[in-house]
């Protein structure tokens, strides 16, 4: 009898977070209703109008989704040749030892820094520094986000592949080297590939990180309702567009900013669960 | 003629304080096999992995005193060249997982950044699984990946990829205590072969297996080697106490 009631307990609380996440789709897809039926789903993502001069409303999400994807994939971009390296150090050269352990609490600290003090030392140390060195008049845009949003994300990147460059068997590296490898070549050709995959999904759940962080982007990159033109251009991210116009925006602009959440929602959800399964057959492999 | 392989006062020593092999002096003839065998925790592995370097990969390990490759001193080689001389098999059969068979038996070669033309590759990759007697089983699926041979099949490759290299002496660490008999008897067979073209040192926890295949053994207890002579002679009349004690069972 107690075993039942602990059993139907159990499954109550933790049925709550798959309702929860089910009523905040339910309530983005209802809520962004209005938007797809008035400008319909395609045209609705295709269009870069984004005007409320009322009576000829026109939103189009394809400059924040543009915005989104250029951030994520430059932030991708710089993160790498800082947090491989990262990887390389704690998980292969100096693994186990005292300076590799304080060298991945540092950079996991990085990750609980709060966004907004991020942003602030975008906008107070980086934008001045991106004027002074005449990249963009203005300081802020698409590349001053992408460069603060490759810091954030380097502590996930780092320290989730190497964990997978730090599983790579002993044996393995020991059979290259005593064929007369080097440690390098070791590095390129056993412990890469092996770890390969498991460091590739690294990469997209910061990725997925990315996506979605806000705070910083809204801060630096510009707020303008373009398409970037280039990556010194100013623009809006998905996040960004939604954190900036929430608050005034009503009816039709409320309901298509609700759209774009779900899109991003959407997005987010399938890079985070591809790097989830991949990270499952490297585990397994 | 000078020995293939000599130790001279090898001491190695994993901490300060304590050595895991002692002054260990013995020169090994070309083409044989020799079984070195003991207790656990004699220094038997470790002093074979000093033949090859492979304690440089771990900077507190010390190696002292000479290992002479045909008359030189390794410890002052470089680490490559004397890996590429002086293969080595381990206890568990360890194909590289993303590798195909055939890449496998090449993988010293890109390993090492050697690039091989066509022919040299297949007829390198042939050579070498004939040696291994693994050719006929697996010709018809080079492409496929190693990890899906049996155990028995991938130590043979592993032995094929060592053999590629074209090494002087082949270093085995208890290449078949993974194996079933059967693997274990197709191993034994194999190495009675390759003794004629590779000088092989065995470290073996199976006395048998040493009884079977060896024509010299030596015996380590504690770090020192401490017999050390034809392996018939050591089983039927081993000149140490601790010897005889191992070899009839009281010890080990």
């Amino acid at each position: 009898m107690n075993d039942k009631l602990y059993k139907a307990l159990l499954f109550i609380a933790a049925m709550v977070m798959p309702v929860v996440c089910g009523g905040v789709v339910y309530a983005l897809a209802t809520d962004a209703y209005a938007a797809f039926e008035h400008f319909g789903f395609l045209k609705f993502l295709t269009s870069s109008e984004w005007s409320y001069t009322e009576g000829a409303e026109q939103y189009g999400a394809l400059p924040f989704i543009t915005g989104t994807l250029m951030t994520t994939a430059l932030a991708l971009l710089f993160c790498i040749p800082f947090s491989l390296p990262v990887a390389l150090f704690v998980g292969e050269y100096f693994k186990g030892t005292r300076i590799a352990a304080i060298l991945s609490t540092v950079t996991d600290l990085l990750a609980g820094i709060p966004s907004i003090i991020y942003g602030l030392w975008g906008f107070y140390t980086l934008r001045p520094l991106i004027m002074a060195l005449n990249i963009s008049p203005q300081g802020s845009g698409v590349l001053t986000a992408s460069l603060v949003l490759a810091i954030m994300i380097v502590p996930y990147a780092a320290s989730l592949s190497a964990e997978f460059i730090k599983m790579v068997p002993n044996e393995l590296k020991e059979g290259a080297y005593s064929l007369g490898a080097t440690h390098a070549e070791v590095i390129r050709k056993v412990v890469f590939p092996v770890a390969g995959s498991g460091i590739f999904s690294s990469y997209i759940l910061a990725i997925g990180r990315a996506l979605g962080e806000t705070m910083t982007v809204t801060m630096l990159i510009g707020n303008t309702n373009n398409i970037p033109e280039s990556i010194t251009s100013t623009g809006n991210s998905m996040a960004s567009i939604i954190a900036n116009q929430f608050g005034e925006a009503d009816d039709l602009r409320l309901s298509s900013l609700i759209a774009i959440g779900l899109v991003l929602f959407l997005i987010t959800a399938l890079i985070n669960m591809i790097g989830k399964i991949m990270i499952k057959r490297a585990r397994i492999a | 003629m000078t020995p293939i392989l000599e130790f001279k006062k090898t001491c190695v020593s994993y901490t300060k304080q304590t050595m895991a092999v002692k002054y260990v002096s013995a020169a090994i003839e070309r083409n044989t096999i020799t079984a070195i065998m003991g207790p656990s925790g004699c220094g038997k592995s470790t002093l074979l992995r000093a033949a090859n370097l492979m304690h440089d990969l771990y900077p507190n390990i010390r190696v002292d005193g000479e290992i002479l490759l045909n008359g030189e001193n390794i410890l002052s080689m470089e680490p490559i060249d004397v890996r590429r001389r002086i293969g080595m098999v381990f206890q568990r059969p360890v194909p590289f997982p993303t590798m195909s068979i055939y890449d496998n038996v090449l993988s010293g070669y890109t390993l090492n950044g050697i690039r091989l033309d066509k022919t040299e590759r297949d007829a390198t990759v042939e050579r070498c699984l004939r040696n291994v007697a693994l050719w006929d089983e697996v010709k018809d699926v080079l492409n496929k990946k190693g990890t899906f041979l049996s155990g028995g099949q991938q130590q043979r490759l592993c032995i094929a990829r060592a053999l590629a290299m074209k090494p002087d002496v082949l270093l085995m660490d208890e290449p078949t205590s993974a194996l079933d008999p059967i693997a274990t008897a197709h191993i034994e067979e194999l190495m009675q072969e390759l003794q004629k073209e590779v000088t092989i040192l065995i470290v073996t926890h199976n006395m048998g297996q040493a009884m079977r295949i060896s024509s010299k053994s030596m015996f380590m207890y504690l770090g020192e080697l401490v017999e050390y002579g034809d392996t018939d002679t050591m089983f039927s009349n081993p000149a140490d106490e601790r010897t005889r004690a191992y070899l009839t069972g009281k010890m080990g």
